[in-house]
């Protein structure tokens, strides 16, 4: 999961950074595919060098070391709204097939069943960036058929709506899972499964997603992480095993 | 300038009033906690708390029974997860409801730069697309005037009536610098009609007269200084002390249980008189244990041009 998400950032240069999964993610995407590779923080960091793995996104790791800290207004404004921006992770609790995100609730907004925590810079970070990636567990519950809520928004479903968006962002280009991973189809715009992880089946796909899934017809394994990708996961990057058990 | 150097205890009490509007800013840097104990104990009431994160902050505050509305942008805790007390009111209304407002990140940071601006709303390239507007009936779709096929969102100006902002260091009149994360402090204290800083230590004028590039507040906009050593923890104060995760993990099971809540809150806010007595509860070891090593900055040359 990791790794195919670090190969996802080959050739891009600033990326948007999550905690979590996101980060181990960028930051072995920069050791591999994309040395060039600008962390960038939306608590105002951009190009951070951090020397442990942080625990939020606000962490001071971050700010020692970086090119620059700048006011969340300049953040927002100056690099993200502004299109300097390449590649950003999202997540969510639930996703539809179109790549749309729900963070904010499940089930009615004013009577919610569980409060999520809302939008964060999600909303913005998915029309401003110019390619998202998403890393999520794959599940019924998550992968589902009609969002509770729609956080940020991905695909219409519609291409030619899309295209007259007239966004820097262009919806999400792969969603990266437990199972395999997706892109998006150009005519329609629908989630596509594209590798199967080694050892998952069609079949675990279809159980554990709120659709049926579209699959490429060029359907492939994943390619296992290589020893480079897994060593340097392993004593680099989550020595503890804290995300990646 | 006039000192405006006093006590939280003063601070809170003369210039933090029942029914006020509250922003106690910082993200995940400068999170002034003291601040928050300190109306805890005082028992205000009835305040509306924004915040872009809520943070452990406001949900020991919002359990402390000090808050009826909340305004946001991302409701959660940092790298952790949920913030219990704050779900249980608005999921089962548990004690009772808590109204919200939400926005996006980008959407509260607007909010403040239109307050502290004086400007009737902020134009943003947001929520195309997104629900939030649909249950905020405050952020507003709007037709360029320039063009008529540019849309935009427009934000309604946030002017808390107190906002309070950590900074690292501030003179006697509140001339106030901060390096690290940034977070909003610059603009919610602009745009804060009564000002609180807290700072790590409180020096001379000509400290922060010998770099001025680093003073993100002036002390005109500023009504009270407060020096208050470690008052953001568990947050962290860049280059003073580091953040304390392991609180951050720990308030996770605390925050779960309304009993466990409240038994933590007696303990360590209401059985306490003031921050000195947090500090010292939490004893010298564990502040050691938070010191970063050091990374200096270089120096610049101002010039002199008599």
């Amino acid at each position: 999961m990791i790794a195919a998400s670090a190969r996802g950032l080959e050739g891009a240069t600033n990326c948007f950074v999550g905690v979590g999964l996101p980060n181990i993610v960028c930051n072995l995407a920069q050791r591999t595919v994309a040395r060039d590779l600008q962390l960038v923080y939306e608590s105002g960091v951009f190009g951070a060098r951090p020397e442990r793995l942080p625990l939020s996104i606000g962490d001071p790791t971050l700010a020692t070391g970086a090119t620059a800290i700048t006011s969340m207004f300049e953040l927002f404004a100056f690099y993200l709204q502004a299109g300097l921006i390449d590649a950003a992770f999202l997540g969510g609790a639930q996703i539809d097939r179109f790549g749309n995100l729900n963070t904010t609730v499940i089930g009615p907004y004013e009577a919610p069943k569980v409060r999520l925590p809302g939008s964060g810079g999600a909303c913005e970070i998915a029309i401003h960036a110019r390619h998202i990636l998403v890393i999520m567990r794959q599940a019924k519950r998550s992968f589902v058929d009609r969002l509770d809520f729609r956080t940020s928004p991905g695909h219409s479903g519609d291409p030619a709506h899309d295209a007259a968006r007239g966004w820097h962002g262009t919806g999400p280009t792969s969603v990266v899972t437990d199972l395999g991973t997706y892109g998006f189809d150009d005519a329609t715009g629908e989630m596509t499964l594209v590798t199967l992880h080694p050892g998952m089946t069609l079949d675990d796909v279809r159980a554990n997603m709120g659709w049926e899934p579209k699959v490429s017809p060029g359907l492939a394994e994943t390619p296992e992480p290589t020893s480079l990708e897994l060593a340097l996961i392993r004593e680099e990057l989550d020595p503890t095993g804290a995300y990646t058990k | 300038m006039s000192s405006k150097q006093t006590t939280m205890r003063d601070a809170v009490a003369d210039l933090v009033r029942d029914g006020d509007t509250v922003a106690i800013e910082g993200f995940t840097h400068l999170i002034c906690f003291a601040a928050g104990h300190e109306i805890i104990r005082q028992r205000k009431r009835d305040l509306t708390l924004a915040r872009m994160t809520p943070d452990v902050i406001y949900d020991q505050m919002v359990a402390g029974g000090v808050a009826s509305k909340l305004i946001f942008s991302w409701l959660g805790n940092p790298g952790v997860g949920s913030l219990h007390a704050i779900r249980r009111r608005i999921e089962d209304h548990d004690p009772e409801p808590l109204e919200i407002e939400e926005y996006s990140h980008f959407g509260m940071v607007c909010r403040y730069v239109a307050g502290a601006s004086n400007l009737p709303f902020f134009p943003i390239r947001s929520y195309y697309e997104s629900d939030i507007p649909t249950v905020n009936p405050k952020i507003v779709p709007m037709t360029s005037p320039y063009d008529d096929a540019t849309e935009v969102y427009v934000v309604p100006p946030l002017r808390p009536d107190v906002s309070i902002v950590h900074a690292q260091r501030a003179d006697a009149s509140g001339d106030a610098q901060i390096w690290g994360l940034l977070g909003c402090q610059k603009e919610a204290a602009f745009a804060g009609a009564r000002v609180i800083v807290v700072c790590e230590e409180i020096v001379e004028e000509s400290v922060i007269r010998q770099d001025p590039n680093r003073t993100v507040i002036p002390g005109v906009v500023v009504d009270a200084v407060v020096e208050e050593p470690f008052a953001c923890h568990p947050s962290f104060a860049q280059g003073y002390y580091d953040r304390d995760n392991a609180f951050y993990l720990d308030w996770d099971r605390i925050a779960r249980d309304p009993e466990t809540l409240a038994t933590w809150l007696k303990e360590w806010v209401f059985d306490l008189g003031t921050h000195a007595d947090y500090r010292e509860k939490w004893g010298a070891a564990h502040w050691a244990a938070l010191r970063p090593g050091d990374a200096m900055s270089g120096e610049v040359n101002y010039g002199r041009y008599a």
